[in-house]
C-alpha cells in the first residue's frame, strides 16, 4: 500500500485519497520552441524502476497539488514537498542518496 | 418566502446507531489569505476565530472549520446564512477573497450513538480511531468526497455534496445495520 503525507494539510493517508499527476518538474516548451523540444515536453517521460519524482493531488482531502519522491519498485516514499518547487529540495536529494547510493541522481 | 428544503428532508434510520440527515443547515465557504489581518478582523466581528490547520471551532451554536490552506467553512443556522454571507463579503470587499453561501449545495448528516465511529470506519480510509475532538477530516466516503468531525462524545457529523446525499444516506444506513458492528 502506498501512503503519502500531504504537505498542504499534514494528513497522512493511503493512495485512494489522492490522484496521481504524473512526472514532476517538467519544463514547458510551448510556442517558439523546436519541434523536438515540444515533442519531448508532450510525450517523453522518465519511467524508472526506482527513485521517481511525481505530482500528486490530495483529491478527496484538501484538494491541493504537491510533489513526492518515491521508489516505483518498493513504494517507499522518501518525502513530499510543495508544488511551488522547481527542483527537488537539496535535503531530500541527500536523504535519497544516503538510502540509495546506487541512484544516478536527479535531472 | 418559500420554505428551505434540505436534500433528504431530515430522513433518518435507526440501526446500531442513529443516522440522520440534519435538515436545512447554513454553510458558508470563505476563501482568502487565512493568515491575513482582514479575514481575522471580519471573523472576529462575528465572534469567530480563524481555526488552525485541520481544526473546527464551535462558538455559540456556530462552527468554523479549516478546509485547506486558503479555505474555511462556516456552519450556522440556515436562515442566518444569507445575511452572514453578505456581512462577511462586505467586510472583505477589496481583498482577494470569496464568501459564498453554499448551504443548499451540501448535505449534513449526524451519526449518533456509542458505536458511531464504526459506521464511518467501514466507509472511509481515514484513521477514525485516532481522530481527535476538534479536528475535521476531509476524506473519501466510499466513492464520494466527505468531511466529518466529532461533534459530541458519541456523535459524528458528516458533510457531503447535496447531489450525492441519497448515496451517502444509503451508505450510512447499510453501515449502521444492526448486527454489522465491527467490535
Ligand atoms: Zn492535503
Amino acid at each position: 500500500m502506498l501512503s503519502l503525507t500531504c504537505p498542504c494539510c499534514g494528513i497522512t493517508a493511503e493512495e485512494t485519497e489522492f490522484a496521481p499527476g504524473g512526472e514532476a518538474h517538467l519544463k514547458r516548451f510551448g510556442p517558439g520552441s523546436s519541434d523536438e523540444a515540444f515533442e519531448g515536453y508532450l510525450f517523453a517521460r522518465k519511467n524508472p524502476k526506482g527513485v521517481h519524482f511525481e505530482r500528486w493531488r490530495h483529491a478527496y482531502g484538501c484538494g491541493k497539488w504537491f510533489l513526492a519522491a518515491r521508489c516505483t519498485a518498493t513504494l517507499e516514499v522518501f518525502g513530499t514537498y510543495p508544488a511551488q518547487t522547481t527542483q527537488p529540495p537539496a535535503e531530500l536529494i541527500a536523504k535519497i542518496k544516503a538510502k540509495r547510493p546506487e541512484w544516478e541522481g536527479w535531472a | 418566502m418559500s420554505e428551505p428544503v434540505s436534500a433528504l428532508q431530515g430522513k433518518s434510520h435507526q440501526g446500531f446507531v442513529t443516522v440522520a440527515e440534519a435538515g436545512p443547515t447554513g454553510m458558508i465557504t470563505i476563501r482568502g489569505d487565512l493568515a491575513g489581518k482582514p479575514l481575522a478582523r471580519a471573523l472576529k466581528a462575528q465572534g469567530l476565530p480563524v481555526p488552525e490547520a485541520r481544526r473546527i471551532e464551535q462558538v455559540a451554536g456556530r462552527s468554523i472549520a479549516w478546509m485547506n490552506p486558503d479555505e474555511l467553512l462556516l456552519i450556522c443556522a440556515h436562515d442566518a446564512a444569507p445575511d452572514l454571507t453578505a456581512t462577511l463579503a462586505q467586510a472583505l470587499a477589496g481583498e482577494h477573497a470569496l464568501v459564498a453561501n453554499v448551504s443548499d449545495a451540501r448535505a449534513l448528516f449526524t451519526i449518533r450513538g456509542g458505536k458511531a465511529d464504526q459506521v464511518v470506519m467501514k466507509l472511509s480510509p481515514a484513521d477514525i480511531a485516532s481522530l481527535p475532538m476538534g479536528e475535521i477530516r476531509r476524506t473519501r466516503i466510499a466513492q464520494v468526497a466527505g468531511s466529518f468531525w466529532r461533534s459530541g462524545p458519541e456523535e459524528i457529523t458528516l458533510i457531503s455534496f447535496r447531489s450525492v446525499a441519497g448515496y451517502v444516506m444509503g451508505l450510512l444506513e447499510v453501515s449502521a445495520r444492526p448486527g454489522s458492528e465491527l467490535f
